[in-house]
């Protein structure tokens, strides 16, 4: 289990005990954060669960891969902060992330 | 305020769900599925779901709490038998009639049976629910000798997750190649090598005639009289669009319930979203009817604006994926009509290129291959109807960004 923290574009704060093994998207779906859309379900092919790291965590999570890159580069809101939420697996290494949500995923 | 009654619980019913919420919808919403689970989502099903990767949990499109607090009133495991368009009311295999104000239409679509020698034997499986996985998944042991029938997306994605859990994978296929209804020969030949070199024998040419077993399946019959050794098969050879219950009721049907861009049948009461439909698509010019969560996704978003009075029109240009192996295929648009074919990139050797279909110079679809790039940009060409240069296309030398020229 780690604790993460949502963070909705209007400061609005969610936090939530996710279990090990999902991803933080799934973490966020199975709480109703609004804010993350999920659309192709986890498989990164859709770019429609972008969130924003804080810089002093982006370096604590795995590198981002070709795949998830290009579908970033394609995000309208995306920044150098930007992730697919998919793509992070859940685990004591993440205990405390704070994750912040887009105006939009689309 | 009216009530809204969503027939079916898939995809297109979840998100409908969701967006009469999030849209200002206050009403109560009744959504009946006929299967015993909340909303799922399909595509893993033949994917992670399959093999093992992903719990039923992780497979729901929205956890249970989320009907709850949405207020909606889930009768699972009910069947609509008919739709009483007159009285405003449905009824259901359990004798009940439930009144609607709006109906939605998500039925959705089911798998093509096959009716031949042998075809009720136990052992061989169809994909399409969860029910449908855990059966199959049950006889997926190592060194089981696995025959699929159809090399279409669903028999080759089982090929490719058998194939890893240790099955000995045969896919045989009528046509004279796999995947012939929706791309070109050069994908087909890209995915009969990889499947070959991942160990899964592909064998094109090759109609089913029977199957032979005493009780339980042993071998799949083919054109010609070989008899292929079996201990299980699963069949994939297309799905079929629900529309029964639209046709009883009179409603227009033409190979999927007929709506408008708006998600509108012809009657004004009644909407239908999903694979169950044929939608206008404003971006071919023609009317579709689609297989996919996206466009099931976005109906539903557009039948919640129609509902909730802010008319939206549906224009979208299609989107499918398929995972097998560490192959990712992303398509965007739809070839049929094509008379050009570009590839970028070597099909024949590696895992990753990208094949673009051209009608009149003017780009209307991508298979991509482990190229993420050539497909998001193409999405957007597409629906721009953008003319790109062949030789632009083909040159791996200029940015896809800057393709378009």
């Amino acid at each position: 289990m780690a604790k993460i923290t949502f963070v909705e574009h209007d400061g609005k704060e969610h936090s939530f005990e996710v279990e090990n093994g999902l991803s933080v998207m799934e973490g966020a779906v199975k709480n109703m954060v609004p804010g993350i859309d999920a659309d192709c379900g986890g498989a990164c092919a859709c770019a429609t669960c972008m969130v924003y790291i804080e810089p002093e965590w982006a370096a604590k999570l795995p590198a981002v891969d070709s795949q998830e890159e290009t579908m970033l580069s394609f995000s309208d809101h995306a920044t150098s902060e930007s992730r697919l939420a998919c793509q992070i697996k859940v685990s004591a290494a993440v205990e405390g992330l704070r994750v912040k949500m887009p105006k939009s995923q689309h | 305020m009216e009530d809204i009654v969503i027939v079916g619980a898939g995809h297109a019913a979840g998100q409908a769900v969701a967006s009469l919420r999030a849209d200002g919808f206050t009403g109560p919403i009744r959504l009946i599925g006929d299967e015993p689970y909340l909303p799922y989502q399909r595509p893993p099903l033949s994917k992670k779901f399959l093999s093992g990767e992903l719990d039923v949990e992780r497979v729901y499109f929205k956890p249970p709490a989320f009907y709850e607090q949405a207020q909606v009133d889930v009768r699972l495991g009910l069947s609509v038998t008919g739709i009483d368009r007159a009285g405003h009311r449905l009824l259901t295999d359990k004798g009940e009639a439930i009144p609607y104000g709006k109906l939605i239409l998500a039925t959705g679509s089911r798998v093509r049976r096959l009716s031949i020698p042998g075809s009720d034997l136990v052992g061989i499986h169809y994909l399409r629910s969860i029910h449908d996985v855990e059966a199959m998944r049950a006889e997926f042991r190592p060194g089981a000798r696995l025959v699929v029938v159809g090399g279409g997306y669903i028999g080759l994605e089982v090929a490719a997750v058998a194939a890893k859990l240790g099955l000995s994978v045969t896919v045989i296929e009528a046509a004279d190649r796999v995947l012939a209804r929706v791309t070109a020969p050069v994908i087909s030949a890209f995915y009969q090598r990889v499947h070959g070199e991942e160990g899964v024998q592909i064998r094109t040419g090759l109609g089913v005639a029977g199957f032979t077993g005493v009780s339980r399946v042993e071998g799949v019959e083919v054109a010609g009289g070989e008899v292929i050794p079996a201990d299980v098969v699963v069949v994939g050879v297309g799905i079929l669009a629900n529309v029964e219950l639209a046709v009883e009721a009179g409603l227009r049907v033409e190979d999927g319930i007929v709506v408008d861009e708006f998600c509108r049948t012809d009657d004004p009461d009644i909407l239908a979203i999903g694979d169950c439909t044929r939608h206008p698509n404003g971006i071919y010019g023609r009317t579709l009817r689609l297989e996919s969560v996206h466009n099931a996704l976005e109906q539903a978003k557009t039948a919640s604006a129609t509902l909730t009075g802010s008319l939206k029109a549906y224009v979208q240009v299609p989107w499918f994926w398929s995972d097998q192996f560490d192959l990712k295929l992303q398509i965007a648009g739809l070839s049929q009509g094509h008379d050009t074919i570009v590839v970028r990139g070597n099909p024949e050797e590696g895992r990753s290129f990208a094949v673009f279909y051209l009608k009149g110079g003017v780009l209307i679809a991508v298979d991509a291959v482990n190229r993420p790039m050539e497909f998001l940009t193409a999405r957007q060409l597409i629906a721009t109807h953008a003319e790109i240069a062949p030789a632009r296309l083909a040159d791996e030398t200029i940015n896809m960004k800057q393709i378009a020229g």
